[in-house]
């Protein structure tokens, strides 16, 4: 059966949840990436969106505009959370925020962070913005429009959100440090293989 | 048809060209990635296979680019030394990917030096950005297009070895790349590899590498040799669809090489995401035109 958390997130939730774990989300969700991190944490801006217990999306979608000037999510997936590195950790201590959602893993402070704040970082799969898009059922309002398109806050109404893959959990485990460590044993044992292959010079 | 009815037309077919490479991937990469989803046997990684291949026929179906990061576009042009409208092309290619943009719809991408604003029609300086090879005694034109996506944009790097770091070295600084990057640039990675005497020939190299069709292999043994053991090598480092672990890490290492010069051995990597959106079209003098990258697949 499909696990499903709603926002807002509580506290004991995001507890429970461990390193690959997967789980999906009703409620809403913030699309917020590089510029909006900025706009919040070094340019000094107030962040117009309650975020206390919300979730964001390392996102950066693609949406029309109707003509009743309402909003349509023609394309939405999750972009690089490792950009986000270096202002994670202001970031969810100014918001409150619960949950990031983004693509691959993300550093060392981030994972300190989450366990310090009791945050959950996830990854959704890239590269399937149509049908993460079909899980936005509305987005209800945007704000710092006049940062661009991928850059602005898109407050989307979803169901059934994901699969979410938990990365980081509220302890500070970190799936994709893990694996790292077991990928460059493995890279080490692959070049010390191919050295006798190309061996031209 | 006159001179200017053919501009337009032409870059008509360009726009929905461009549109349509963002919501389907080229014969190439379909193939592939189906006969790797059918060799992955770990749960996550086959759930991962699949919620590609439905999002693959979702964004057919809903007539959507298949991800929202619809890249930087750039154009390879195979300008024959006869074909009447080299001057021309520049503009139909930009007017195309306006185009395009709105009609889509594709996500602004290009981003002014400085200014720091968005263009918001996916043209700027230098933007779409193109590169020009001259086809002698041809009068056709072959337009390869990519949508450069910023994920896949990530693990690039170039540097300049000394030939004491060997072809070995070239491998390390691939794989390292691949480690520290490539497993948040969407795998399962289309890997380019250029080597050549200096950084900016290699980079060029490494991108016209990933365009190359998916299971061709370089010409020379040795390279050809070599791809095959970097794709083995780097599917053994095992990081899988999405990175998060699985068998099929590569749809392939494709290398392009120049002469070096004596004394370096400059090394560049550019990878594609398995979104892998590529395309190429051919265009004859009187504007008819025949789709090479997708089969039966009309504007």
């Amino acid at each position: 059966m499909k696990k499903i958390l709603s926002t807002p997130l509580k506290r004991d939730e995001m507890e429970a949840l461990k390193i690959g774990d997967i789980f999906y989300l009703n409620g809403h969700i913030v699309t917020s990436r590089d510029t909006a991190h900025k706009h919040l944490i070094q340019k000094g801006n107030e962040m117009p969106v309650d975020l206390k217990d919300g979730a964001i999306f390392h996102a950066g979608p693609i949406v029309k505009k109707n003509e009743d000037g309402s909003y349509q999510m023609i394309s939405v997936g999750p972009t690089t959370s490792m950009r986000m590195e270096k202002l994670a950790k202001e970031f969810m201590e100014s918001t409150g925020i619960r949950l990031m959602v983004g693509k691959g893993g993300m550093g060392d402070q981030t994972a300190e962070a989450c366990r310090d704040n009791k945050v959950v970082h996830c990854m959704i799969p890239g590269g399937c913005a149509v049908s993460i898009a079909d899980q936005v059922e509305e987005i209800e309002r945007v704000e710092w429009l006049e940062l661009g398109m991928p850059e602005a806050l898109w407050v989307c109404r979803i169901k059934e959100f994901g699969p979410l893959v938990v990365t980081i959990d509220t302890e500070g485990n970190n799936l994709f440090e893990n694996n790292k460590k077991l990928y460059n044993q493995r890279k080490a044992e692959a070049l010390a293989d191919l050295k006798n292959q190309v061996s031209f010079i | 048809m006159t001179q200017n009815a053919l501009m337009i037309e032409m870059t008509d077919v360009m726009a929905r060209f461009i549109s349509m490479a963002g919501k389907r991937l080229p014969d190439d990469v379909l193939q592939k990635l189906a006969e790797m989803r059918d060799e992955e046997d770990q749960e996550m990684a086959k759930e991962i296979y699949r919620s590609m291949f439905e999002n693959l026929e979702k964004a057919i179906e809903l007539d959507r680019p298949i991800c929202q990061d619809t890249g930087v576009i750039n154009f390879f042009v195979k300008v024959g030394s006869n074909y009447p409208y080299q001057l021309q092309l520049k503009k139909i290619l930009e007017d195309a990917v306006k185009k395009a943009t709105l009609d889509a719809p594709l996500r602004p991408n290009a981003v002014s030096i400085f200014d720091e604003e968005n263009t918001g029609d996916n043209t700027g300086e230098r933007t779409p950005f193109l590169h020009w090879d001259i086809a002698d005694d041809s009068d056709e034109v072959e337009i390869h297009l990519y949508m450069t996506g910023g994920g896949s944009s990530m693990p690039g790097r170039a540097t300049t070895l000394m030939p004491s770091a060997g072809y070995e070295g070239v491998a390390e600084f691939v794989y390292d790349a691949m480690v520290e990057k490539g497993i948040n640039a969407c795998p399962p990675l289309i890997v380019g590899v250029g080597i050549a005497g200096s950084m900016e020939n290699a980079a060029l190299l490494s991108k016209k590498a990933i365009l190359r069709p998916i299971g061709s292999q370089n010409q020379n043994p040795k390279a050809a040799e070599m791809e095959k053991a970097m794709e083995a090598g780097i599917n053994r480092i095992g990081f899988g669809p999405q990175g998060i672990s699985g068998k099929t890490s590569v749809m392939g290492v494709h290398l392009e090489t120049a002469a070096r010069h004596p004394a370096t051995i400059a090394t560049a990597v550019s990878v594609g995401c398995w979104v892998h959106r590529k395309g190429t079209i051919r265009f004859k003098k009187d504007g008819s035109y025949e789709i090479l990258s997708h089969k039966g697949v009309s504007l």
